[in-house]
C-alpha cells in the first residue's frame, strides 16, 4: 500500500476513514467471473482496495476494466465470485442493493445527468428519495457538495446549460453527496474536450487528498502516474500485473504490460 | 363452451354468410383503393399550399386542416349524405364516402407531408436551385423523396387509420364488410358473421400494425 | 340562397332543438373525458408493466395492443354491443362505446408511452440505480418525466382522434351529439340540427386541436 505520498491535508479532513476500517479493505473482490454467453469478459479477478487508496485500472479496450467496474455495484451482474463492500457481501441473496449502492459512488463516461432537473436537483434526488431527507436539508447538503466541486454558482443551472467539465463535476457531486465509502470512475474524462479535462482531474485530486477511496478506469496516464497509489494492468479479463505507477509505467515486469506501455507512450 | 362456439363461431352460419362477407370485403378493398390515393393526393395538395408564399393562403390551410381534424369523420359523412339532398344535391353513398374521406384524410395526410417537407433543410433547396432546377423540379425530385422517407411511419400509420375508418361507410348503407356482417347478423340472430368480419379486418391489418410498430421503434432508436 | 338558409340555418328549428343538442354536448363531453382518463391510465399502466420485462406478460400485452390497433373502433363497439349479449354479457351503448374507445386509446398510448420509455437512454437508468434509487423510483423520478415530455404531442393528437370516435356511439343509441342531431333532423324534416351538431363538435374539439398544434411547435426542439 502506497500511503506515503498522501499529503498532510488528508489527516485534517478525516472523511470516510474511521479507525475501525483500517484493518480491512473497503472493497474486497475474489474470483470474479463474468461472461456474456460464450464470451468470457472477466476470468477470475482478485482485488482488495484499502481505505484512502486510489487504484487505477488500465488495459487495452476489451480487457474487461469497465465491466469489472460496473460489476462492483452490480450494474452488471457478475457470473460468479464474491464482492464485499465495507464488510457487506453484496452478492449475498437478500442484500438490500439500493442501500449498498449509496456507499458506492459511480461516475460515468457520459455523465448521465438527468436533463429535466437542475444541478441541485440531480444532486438531491437520491438524498430525498433514498435517504428520505427533507427537501431543505437535502438542498443545504447539495449546495455544500456542489461547492466542493467548485460549482456553487451553478446549482440552479440545467445540464444543457453546463459545459462537459461542469456536467461531470455535477455528476461527481451527485455521487459524493451520498457520502460513499468508495468512488468508481468509468473513464470520467474521455467524453470531454481536452481543455475541460483539467477541472475534473483537479476535483479528483482534491477528493484523494481528503481521503476518498477511489477506483478509476481512465486513459489519463499522466494523471495516473502522478496520483495513483496502485495501478492494475488488465488484459483479456485477468489482472496481468499490478504495482505502484513507477513500476507499471517505468519498469513493467510482464511482457504484455511492456507492450501496452510502449504503445501508449509512443504517441 | 359449445354454446360459446354456437354463438360466436357457428360454422353453419359462417358458411352461409361467407359469400356476402366476401362481397363486403371486396367492397372494403375497393373503397380503400379509392380513398387512400385520393386522400394522399389531397394531402399533398394541402401540404404544398401550406408552404405557399402567401401568408393568407397559409392561414387558410391551417384553418382547413384544424377544422377537419376537429370534425368527427362520421359526422362529416352524415352531414354530406343526409344534408346535401336538402341543398338539392343528390349524392350516392359511394360518392358521399369518398368526399368525406377526401376532406378528412387530406387534412391528416397534409399535416404529415408538411412535417416531412419542413424536415428537409434549406441547404437541399439551395443546392438544387443552384444547379438550375426549377422550384417545382426541386420539390419533386429533391425535397419530396427525402420528405416521404422521413415521415414514412406516420404515412403508414395514417393509412392504417383510413382503412379502419372505411367501416363507418356501413352507417350510410354502403355494402362494405361491416355492413354485410351486420346484415347477416340481423338475419341469423347470431354474432358469428361479426366475429368473422373482425377476423377479416385483423388478417388485413395486423401485418400493417406489426410493420408500423417496427418502423416506430427504429425511428426512436435513431434519434 | 334563401332556400339554403331555410334548410341549414332555420332559426325556428334551431331554437326548438337547441336543448337536445346541448344534452348531447354534455353527454359527449362526459363520454370523451371518461375515455381519455381510462385510456391513458390503462395505457400508462400497461407500459409500466411492460418495462418490468416479464416475457410472457409482455407477449400478451403486445398481442392485445396489436389487436386493438388493428380493429376498427366501430367494429369493436358493435362486437361489444351486439355480439357479447350472446355470451350473457350485456352492456348499454354508453358502456360499449366507452369501453371500446378506452381500450383502443389504451393500446395506442401504451405503444407511445413504451416508445418514450425506450427512448430514455440506458445511462439514465444506470445513474439512478447507482445512487441507490429503486426500480419504481427510477421510473417515477428519472425515466417517466423524460418519457412523458417526448410523448405529449403524439398522445394529445391520438387522444383527440380517438375521442372524436364518441360519434360512433350513435350507432348503438348513445344519446350524444350526433344521435340528437340526426333524431332532430328526422323529426323536423330539416337539416338545421345537423348544422347545430356540427357546430357543437367544433366548439368541443377545435380548441383541443389548436392546443395540440401549439404543443407540437413547443416541443419541436426535442426532436
Amino acid at each position: 500500500m502506497q500511503l506515503t505520498d498522501t499529503t498532510g491535508s488528508a489527516a485534517t479532513t478525516a472523511d470516510p476513514g474511521t479507525p475501525a476500517d483500517t484493518g480491512r479493505p473497503i472493497l474486497d473482490v475474489a474470483a470474479l467471473h463474468k461472461s456474456y454467453g460464450a464470451l468470457k469478459v472477466l476470468r477470475g479477478i482478485d482485488l482488495a482496495v484499502w481505505p484512502r487508496e486510489m487504484v487505477f485500472l488500465i488495459g487495452p479496450s476489451g480487457s474487461g476494466k469497465s465491466t469489472l467496474l460496473r460489476c462492483l455495484n452490480r450494474l452488471e451482474e457478475p457470473s460468479s465470485g464474491s464482492i464485499v463492500v465495507d464488510g457487506i457481501d453484496i452478492m449475498a441473496p437478500g442484500t438490500d442493493l439500493n442501500r449498498v449502492r449509496q456507499r458506492i459512488g459511480m461516475v460515468f463516461q457520459s455523465f448521465n445527468l438527468y436533463p429535466h432537473m437542475t444541478a441541485l436537483g440531480n444532486v438531491t434526488l437520491a438524498l430525498r428519495k433514498v435517504q428520505g431527507r427533507r427537501r431543505a436539508d437535502a438542498e443545504d447538503l447539495g449546495r455544500a457538495v456542489l461547492g466542493r466541486v467548485g460549482l456553487s454558482d451553478k446549482a440552479d443551472a440545467y445540464p444543457h446549460a453546463l459545459s462537459g467539465g461542469q456536467q461531470q463535476r455535477v455528476a461527481i457531486a451527485r455521487a459524493l453527496a451520498l457520502e460513499p465509502r468508495v468512488m468508481l470512475f468509468d473513464e470520467p474524462t474521455s467524453a470531454l474536450d481536452p481543455e475541460l479535462v483539467g477541472s475534473v482531474l483537479q476535483v479528483m485530486r482534491n477528493m484523494r487528498e481528503s481521503g476518498m477511496t477511489m477506483v478509476v478506469v481512465s486513459h489519463e496516464f499522466g494523471f495516473a502516474r502522478a496520483a495513483a497509489d496502485r495501478v492494475l494492468f488488465l488484459d483479456t479479463g485477468r489482472v496481468v500485473e499490478q504495482g505502484p505507477p513507477e513500476q507499471i509505467f517505468d519498469a513493467p515486469q510482464e511482457a504484455r504490460t511492456r507492450d501496452f506501455v510502449r504503445r501508449i507512450t509512443q504517441h | 363452451m359449445q354454446t360459446l362456439i354456437d354463438n360466436f363461431f357457428n360454422l353453419e352460419i359462417v358458411v352461409a354468410a361467407w359469400p356476402i362477407l366476401l362481397q363486403g370485403f371486396g367492397m372494403t378493398l375497393l373503397l380503400c383503393a379509392v380513398v387512400v390515393p385520393v386522400g394522399l393526393a389531397g394531402g399533398l395538395v394541402v401540404a404544398l399550399l401550406s408552404g405557399a408564399r402567401s401568408r393568407c393562403l397559409r392561414w387558410i390551410m391551417v384553418g382547413y386542416v384544424d377544422f377537419f381534424r376537429a370534425f368527427p369523420p362520421l359526422v362529416l359523412l352524415i352531414f354530406i349524405y343526409f344534408g346535401f339532398p336538402f341543398a338539392g344535391i343528390d349524392i350516392p353513398e359511394f360518392a358521399a364516402v369518398v368526399l368525406a374521406f377526401l376532406l378528412n384524410s387530406s387534412s391528416y395526410y397534409g399535416e404529415i407531408f408538411r412535417a416531412g417537407i419542413e424536415s428537409i433543410g434549406r441547404a437541399q433547396i439551395d443546392a438544387a436551385r443552384s444547379t438550375g432546377l426549377t422550384a417545382g423540379q426541386t420539390m419533386r425530385h429533391v425535397i419530396l423523396p427525402q420528405a416521404i422517407r422521413n415521415v414514412l411511419p406516420d404515412l403508414i400509420g395514417n393509412t392504417l387509420e383510413v382503412v379502419k375508418l372505411t367501416s363507418i361507410a356501413s352507417v350510410v348503407a354502403l355494402q362494405e364488410l361491416l355492413y354485410m356482417a351486420r346484415q347477416a347478423q340481423s338475419v341469423t340472430y347470431n354474432a358469428s358473421p361479426i366475429v368473422v368480419a373482425a377476423l377479416m379486418y385483423l388478417v388485413l391489418l395486423w401485418p400493417l400494425v406489426r410493420l408500423l410498430s417496427r418502423l416506430e421503434h427504429k425511428t426512436l432508436a435513431g434519434r | 340562397m334563401d332556400n339554403f338558409l331555410f334548410s341549414f340555418f332555420n332559426l325556428d328549428v334551431m331554437v326548438r332543438y337547441f336543448p337536445a343538442i346541448v344534452d348531447g354536448f354534455i353527454l359527449t363531453t362526459y363520454l370523451g373525458l371518461a375515455v381519455v382518463l381510462t385510456g391513458l391510465g390503462l395505457g400508462l399502466t400497461l407500459a409500466l408493466i411492460r418495462s418490468l420485462r416479464w416475457r410472457v406478460v409482455n407477449v400478451l400485452i403486445v398481442i392485445a395492443v396489436d389487436v386493438f390497433r388493428a380493429l376498427p373502433p366501430l367494429v369493436i363497439i358493435i362486437l361489444f354491443y351486439f355480439a357479447l349479449p350472446s355470451a350473457g354479457v350485456t352492456m348499454t351503448g354508453f358502456t360499449a362505446t366507452w369501453l371500446s374507445l378506452s381500450l383502443v386509446l389504451a393500446a395506442f398510448s401504451e405503444e407511445i408511452f413504451w416508445a418514450g420509455i425506450l427512448a430514455v437512454q440506458k445511462g439514465q437508468w444506470e445513474a439512478a440505480r447507482s445512487t441507490g434509487l429503486g426500480l419504481g423510483q427510477t421510473l417515477a423520478y428519472v425515466v417517466l418525466p423524460q418519457a412523458v415530455r417526448l410523448t405529449i404531442p403524439p398522445l394529445v393528437n391520438r387522444a383527440i382522434a380517438i375521442t372524436k370516435g364518441t360519434a360512433l356511439g350513435s350507432v348503438v343509441a348513445v344519446q350524444e351529439i350526433l344521435t340528437q342531431a340526426t333524431t332532430a333532423q328526422s323529426f323536423s324534416g330539416n337539416p338545421t340540427p345537423l348544422t347545430l351538431g356540427a357546430l357543437a363538435y367544433l366548439i368541443l374539439f377545435l380548441p383541443v386541436v389548436i392546443f395540440g398544434r401549439w404543443l407540437e411547435t413547443r416541443f419541436a426542439w426535442r426532436r
